[in-house]
């Protein structure tokens, strides 16, 4: 499927990476967590503090597959009066500034559905947007949003879990385009620390169905596990360690830009470490 | 939005578990092949004449069906209009037609090996039976619950303990029924192995709307049969309250097809459909995507859920069925609104002319019936789902009718 669309941002920047011999640090955050301007300066430096690809989370109140640290992310976000426009708005703002770093906007349908299909992927291309991540949009769905989304030459990210197994796979796998997201545990995000062991199988075993990078993440949190998990991919996808980090450094009246990037730079850090082991 | 009626009314879902442009299976990766082999193992069960079989014989035993189908010469005569008939599921055992469902999902879950049972409850009728159940199975089962219903259904928390289940409070979101779900769909999520989501009411993804609505399809078959015996013909309407739709859709489905009966799916309006606080999906609400189907939602215009409000907390849901929001469009079903008010009045005539004191859910539906059959002639004839007892509701009303008790 990839193939029969436009490269996108995302497509660059793994073959950048391979090229380098370097992982990629996906770092997401929740669009309007804590506030707009924070969210909006978070997301502003991310690049130079080491992501080499951003979600960006639009909030939902009723986020079935995360964990409290996202779900409180949306909340928060939520509360400070964060629309689908003004995540749109964050991403247009960025693109003034960066015409490299990929952006995949990641959520659930009924934000998008209400804002309508259509004038969501018009309005999410044209702000420098280059893929989707729909948590609750199965291949059984692809005709809602996957299929008008890669029409549009949006990526339409797939999450492999481990429940994908080999029978499952190739519906997974059809229509994926970008990378594959491999959701490291059965659970919700930020919760449950993944098994490296467990990881790697799985990661093989993919890889005998696709060409994709795979990034892994859900339960990656420490520079150290990024390097671990990291060495098994192409790259890993750091979220509920980071809106933590804002919780928390709000409550602290400390500095959330600053330590949300950080943490990203300790992150980076300790994936390019796995690069060099591999 | 679609005028065409088709021939049969009762060939939905289809494969893909849309009704018409409802429902659908919008859940997480994780959850599909869990999904998709719920479907197999109940396609494969609905065809095994032995869990049929078995499924009758507790239904008859334990739960004791057939419920009468009752006709309330009182409250008939107090109305002065059509007959009114009660479907009595408030006589099965843990007080609601609750159970009907549950029952066919445990055995479900039994032949599938499964040994771990979750469900989420709002009023606590659904967690009530599924905790009945696993108690007489011998299976775990945990219940989420939102810390706002935990506190305004304590004598159900308490009995579900008892039963030996583990209740565990919500304190995501809105705290009630909506995100009881959501933490039930994490718990399903994180313990795919050994675990089986008993879903209370014909919502989620495919096949849970089919799968409940066949599970309480005994509700109609049965109040068909009656009502012929009774009368000798088909009631002109149906009435049932909604919540997420399970009793509703129960006692509809085997009428769809028989034009010339006439239904009713009353709503609750809560403090009336034009304060916001409410819980009429279809009334007040527009189709979005919510816990893996598409269906009526109360949302903002962001398409962030709204919460609900209902002095009943079994109707106390932002959203309904799928198979409904079809029947809804295509002009099938009538879906009209009774407010907290006019429940409670209900509720009050019912215990004292017909000596049943109703659950707050039906007494939604009574609030209908009264506003419908003094308006009709005395040779009508209106079937209502009385699909809960009220006991788990005096302190709820006695609080609103200032009783300190
Ligand atoms: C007695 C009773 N009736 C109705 C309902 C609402 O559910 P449904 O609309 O699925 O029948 C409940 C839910 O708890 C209930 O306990």
């Amino acid at each position: 499927m990839s193939q029969t669309m436009p490269r996108t941002r995302i497509d660059e920047t793994f073959t950048r990476l391979r090229q380098q011999g370097r992982k990629a640090l996906v770092a997401f955050i929740t669009a309007g967590d804590p506030d707009l301007e924070t969210s909006q300066a978070i997301l502003d430096g991310l690049p130079a503090a080491g992501a080499d690809i951003i979600e960006l989370g639009m909030p939902f109140t009723d986020p079935m597959a995360d964990g409290p640290a996202i779900q409180l992310a949306s909340q928060r976000a939520l509360a400070a009066g964060q629309t689908m426009e003004k995540t749109l708005a964050m991403v247009r703002r960025f693109r003034e500034r960066d015409s490299d770093t990929p952006i995949v906007l990641m959520g659930y349908y009924n934000p998008v559905f209400v804002y309508g299909n259509e004038r969501f992927l018009h309005d999410a291309k044209a702000a420098g947007v280059d893929g989707l991540i729909v948590v609750d949009l199965p291949p059984e769905e692809d005709d809602e949003l996957c299929i008008p989304a890669l029409n549009t030459g949006l990526n339409f990210i797939r999450l492999a879990t481990p429940t994908s197994d080999d029978a499952r796979l190739p519906k997974v796998l059809n229509n994926a385009s970008g990378f594959l997201y491999y959701v490291s545990i059965t659970g919700v995000t930020g919760t449950r620390a993944p098994d490296a062991g467990a990881v790697a199988d799985s990661v093989a075993r993919i890889r005998q169905h696709t060409d994709l990078p795979i990034c892994i993440g859900f339960g990656v949190k420490t520079p150290e596990q990024a390097a671990t998990l990291g060495a098994l991919g192409d790259g890993v996808v750091v979220g509920s360690a980071l809106v933590t980090t804002i919780a928390e450094a709000r409550g602290k009246g400390g500095d959330a830009v600053a330590a949300v990037h950080e943490l990203a730079r300790a992150l980076a850090e300790g994936l390019r470490g796995a690069a060099q082991e591999t | 939005m679609n005028d065409q009626k088709p021939n049969t009314f009762t060939a939905q879902p289809d494969e893909r578990g849309r009704f018409g442009d409802y429902g659908g299976r919008f859940v997480a990766e994780t959850l599909m092949p869990l999904i998709l082999e719920l479907e197999q193992a109940w396609r494969e069960a609905r065809a095994d004449a032995s869990f049929q079989a078995e499924l009758d014989d507790f239904l008859k035993h334990y739960v004791g069906r057939p419920s009468p189908l009752y006709f309330a010469e009182r409250l008939t005569e107090h109305l002065g209009g059509a007959k009114i008939y009660f479907k009595r599921d408030e006589l099965n055992h843990t007080g609601a037609h609750k159970i009907n469902n549950v029952l066919g999902q445990i055995l479900l879950a039994r032949r599938m090996g499964k040994t771990r049972i979750i469900a989420e409850t709002g009023a606590g009728q659904h967690g009530v039976a599924t905790a009945t159940a696993c108690a007489r199975f011998g299976l775990e089962c945990i219940v989420y619950m939102g810390e706002v219903d935990v506190e305004r259904q304590q004598p159900n928390v308490f009995r579900m303990k008892l039963l030996g289940a583990e209740v565990v409070p919500v304190s995501s979101g809105s705290r009630t029924l909506k995100d009881a779900l959501n933490e039930a769909l994490r718990d399903w999520v994180a313990n795919v192995e050994n675990t089986f989501y008993c879903i209370g009411t014909v919502a989620g993804p495919h096949p849970y709307p089919e799968m409940v609505r066949e599970f309480q399809a005994i509700i109609g078959r049965e109040a068909k049969e009656q009502i012929l015996q009774a009368e000798g013909r088909l009631p002109d309407a149906l009435v049932a309250a909604i919540g997420g739709g399970s009793n509703a859709m129960g006692l509809f489905h085997p009428f769809l097809d028989d034009e010339e009966v006439e239904m009713f799916g009353v709503e609750a309006a809560g403090r009336g459909l034009n304060t916001g606080e409410h819980a009429a999906s279809i009334l007040g609400g527009r189709p979005g995507v919510l816990h893996g189907n598409r269906t009526y939602l109360l949302m903002d215009e962001e398409g962030q859920i709204t919460e609900a409000h209902s002095i009943s907390a079994g109707l106390d849901y932002p959203g309904i069925g799928p198979e409904h929001a079809w029947l809804n469009d295509i002009g099938r079903v009538n879906y009209v609104a009774a407010t907290d008010e006019e429940a409670l009045e209900a509720f009050q005539l019912c215990s004292k002319l017909e000596g049943i004191i109703p659950a707050l859910e039906p007494s939604h539906a009574l609030a209908h019936v009264m506003k419908m059959a003094p308006r009709m002639d005395k040779d009508r004839i209106i079937v209502m789902n009385m699909c809960g007892r009220g006991d788990k509701d005096i302190f709820t009303v006695a609080k609103h009718l200032g009783v300190e008790l």
